[in-house]
């Protein structure tokens, strides 16, 4: 396709490249509009709130595919992210729906008087719209600098978003007098814009709202991934050496990434957090997040589109399932990891494609511009990578 | 004050072990083949429960059996885990290598399944793997003995994988359904059961002036030494050991010059198994057993690993010694009473009372060892050499 490309003269790829994106423009808008208008009026409000919440995940699992999928650093820790946008808009909530002066309710039973400093500024709406995409952005460029900055990278990078998760999720479960530890903040009970927000109509709000930025960072990210900085991403995944060599930083730009995908997850977490009625230290499992993950490989890294897929679908299947037989579920989650992992590598959309020829994506206009994960010839182990003049 | 001091650090140096233990077959395996197993808190979970029950079995015995079975548990333990081990590397690890971060996927999978296993495990369950295993393996037998293997082999093994396992479900529910309440019981069930340690490893000997050093983790430094003792013995003095060796430091080279990689990769996986079988038999010392065991564990060992670097025994040993004691000496809030109650320190002391809970102190390892990886990113003891890679 891109041979294809080049040969044509400039004004025409631009052409098609318009058209395509026309076409994947209205395919989106379609799909939002079936969801937001058609849907609700089949689904009972409680499969709707479900819907509502698997999307919200689907926002998280977009981050996953721009870091894994595109980069290739397996981040087994953005539950942090996602929680960190969940505490922000709840800490926001529950300011939000008291009286003038007084402090939500819990801070008593641990003797806390005045409201803590770091929850004053939660009082502003606008800050606190800031701060779900702020706060989750800047603790992962940070960590992301830390670690990036010298060269670690594979299963250590791994290793490390696991082991900064178990660290905040202590955290937050230990700080019972500042966040109300391990019970977590509720946010059913509280009042948005002068509603109930567990209420009916604040439900469809949420819903709508989740589908809204549920479109709006699927757009972000394609018009990333899909220009010269996804081309970057792509290069660093394949092989980070080269293009160092040739006189970029990766670094950088993986620290940039790496916030982005922070920033999703917690616009996610914000948007989940209102819609499941709570948000407490259990969304920094470790289970939880590496099943973002497999969300990701499951719908097919690299692409987009994959990522939402796989995360409403597992966890739709994860509903069905777990409510029919509660034991049975963990089998089936294991059964998932092995068989994506080991028979299923580019995920349902890569199965899709090679079953259907490219013919259907290309009409329905998620063909990638970029290139698929390079799974053929799979990296060196890296124990092998090790110099051949070790002194020993 | 200096009663504190050394009281606290012997139990710091006694969780240090306890860490040790847990990451020395990670820290192998990960040496050599460069996978991280997700699986492995849930193969000490497995040396656990072996551990339960030979405890079990003793008690029935009666006599001087329930004090001498540690003895029996260490080996089986080992030997469970090691047994699985062999099985999850020869099934799905060895068709992803290469690929870490899938068969980091591939472990947490499997470690889901080992999980659920332990909760859900019964009569009917235990039987529908045995015929499964039959099937399976006696039904591959057959076709690789009378047929043509080669060609058939691309569709016969997920057909025989998907046949045996729906006549090993049918057996299962079917017996479940058939048999009494008593027999359709799990055998150990979700909640957590605990294990009487033998009667002289509950006491503590008295060093006088006021230290009391425990049995049971004086018995923990113990074996973790002679663990450590054994793997360096088998690593340097046999000829597997050699193998192992020569392989995590080349294994291109390793393979040309005619050592069997795979057989040295299961071989390995089976010695890091069974040391997580025997880090398993040690934690039942400690606490109770339950299926999420291994979750507790897991990540510190894993951070173990990445501070002490990749293939060499005496980063491991050092990093998980002063892992254990920092945790231990800034948890329980030894460090805090070392100071002075002068006004000069008093910032110190806050600093340390504020991370003085176990959890709180882990944050801060956390961040130490982050700082420490700026200065020395590929940890303690990194292979020398010219490569641009870690």
């Amino acid at each position: 396709m891109t041979t294809e490309a080049t040969m044509q003269p400039r004004r025409a790829v631009k052409a098609s490249q318009k058209r395509k994106f026309v076409i994947e423009a209205i395919a989106v808008v379609a799909v939002a509009l079936i969801l937001v208008v058609i849907l609700p009026l089949f689904l009972t409000p409680f499969r709707l709130n479900l819907l509502g919440r698997f999307l919200a995940l689907g926002i998280v699992a977009l981050g996953i595919d721009l870091i894994w999928g595109f980069t290739g650093l397996l981040s087994l820790g953005h539950g942090i992210f996602f929680a960190l946008g969940g505490y922000a808009f709840a800490m926001f909530l529950q300011l939000n729906s008291l009286p003038e002066g007084s402090i939500p309710e819990f801070f008593g039973l641990y003797g806390v008087r005045e409201l803590p400093w770091f929850w004053q500024p939660f009082n502003s709406f606008p800050f606190t719209l800031l701060a779900i995409v702020l706060i989750p952005a800047i603790v992962a460029g940070l960590l992301g600098y830390l670690v990036f900055r010298n060269r670690i990278r594979g299963v250590y990078f791994s290793i490390l978003t696991q082991a900064a998760l178990v660290v905040f999720f202590n955290f937050f479960n230990g700080q019972q007098e500042l966040i109300n530890g391990t019970n977590g903040l509720t946010t059913s009970t509280t009042t948005f814009l002068g509603q109930r927000v567990g209420s009916g109509e604040m439900r469809m709000f949420f819903y709508i709202a989740t589908v809204v930025a549920l479109v709006a960072m699927y757009a972000l990210c394609r018009w990333l991934t899909s220009g010269r900085f996804g081309r970057m991403l792509v290069a660093i995944r394949d092989d980070e050496n080269r293009v160092r060599f040739s006189g970029y930083d990766p670094t950088a730009f993986k620290v940039l990434v790496f916030a982005v995908s922070g920033a999703i997850a917690g616009v996610a977490g914000a948007l989940y957090s209102v819609q499941s009625g709570i948000i407490s230290p259990q969304a920094m499992d470790i289970a939880f997040s590496i099943e973002m993950v497999i969300w990701v490989a499951v719908g097919g890294r690299a692409t987009l589109v994959g990522a939402i897929l796989g995360a409403v679908l597992v966890n739709m299947a994860r509903s069905l399932l777990s409510e029919r037989f509660p034991d049975v579920w963990l089998f089936f989650q294991g059964a998932l990891f092995l068989i994506v992992v080991t028979a299923l590598p580019d995920g349902i959309i890569g199965w899709g494609r090679r079953t259907f020829g490219s013919t259907v994506s290309k009409a329905l206009g998620i063909a990638p511009t970029t290139l698929p994960y390079l799974d053929d010839s799979p990296e060196p182990v890296a124990a092998s990578e090790t110099p051949e003049f070790a002194e020993k | 004050m200096i009663e504190g001091l050394i009281s606290g650090l012997f139990n710091g140096i006694s969780i240090g072990a306890v860490l040790l233990i847990v990451a020395l077959g990670l820290a192998i395996v990960f040496g050599l083949m460069g996978v991280i197993n997700l699986a492995h808190g849930e193969l000490m979970m497995f040396g656990a429960y072996t551990t339960f029950v030979v405890q079990n079995a003793a008690q029935s015995i009666g006599g001087v059996a329930p004090d001498l079975y540690i003895f029996a548990a260490l080996p089986l333990a080992f030997l469970v885990a090691a047994a699985l081990g062999l099985l999850l590397e020869r099934t799905v690890i060895r068709h992803l290598y290469g690929r870490p971060l899938e068969t980091l996927l591939a472990t947490w999978g499997v470690s889901l399944i080992l999980i659920q296993t332990i909760r859900s495990i019964s009569w009917p369950m235990a039987l529908g793997l045995l015929v499964f295993a039959v099937l399976f393996v006696g039904g591959r037998w057959v076709l690789t003995r009378y047929t043509n293997w080669e060609q058939i082999r691309a569709w016969a093994n997920p057909v025989f994988v998907l046949l045996s396992a729906a006549i090993a479900l049918l057996t299962w529910i079917w017996i479940g359904n058939a048999a009494s309440a008593q027999f359709v019981r799990p055998w150990f069930g979700a909640r957590n059961v605990n294990v009487a340690s033998p009667s002289w490893l509950r006491g503590s000997i008295s060093l006088g002036t006021g230290i009391q050093l425990p049995m049971a983790r004086l018995f923990i430094i113990l074996l973790t030494t002679l663990c450590v003792l054994a793997v360096y013995w088998f690593l340097n003095r046999t000829a597997w050991g050699l193998r192992i060796r020569s392989v995590t430091q080349n294994r291109g080279m390793s393979a040309c010059l005619g050592i069997p990689t795979g057989q040295v990769d299961a071989i390995t996986f089976a010695l890091g198994s069974g040391l997580a079988g025997v880090a398993g038999c040690v934690v039942t010392m400690l606490g109770a057993v339950g299926p999420n065991l291994g979750s507790n564990y897991i990540v510190d060992a894993f951070m173990v690993v990445v501070v002490g670097g990749v293939g060499k025994l005496v980063g491991s040993i050092v990093a998980s010694l002063v892992i254990g004691t920092v945790v231990y000496l800034v948890g329980s809030g030894t460090l805090a009473t070392m100071f002075p109650p002068a006004a000069a320190f008093q910032p110190f002391i806050d600093f340390f009372t504020f991370f003085a809970t176990t959890s709180m102190a882990r944050v801060m390892v956390f961040a130490l060892i982050i700082a420490f990886l700026q200065v020395r990113p590929a940890g303690l003891f990194p292979p020398k050499g010219r490569a641009v890679e870690l």
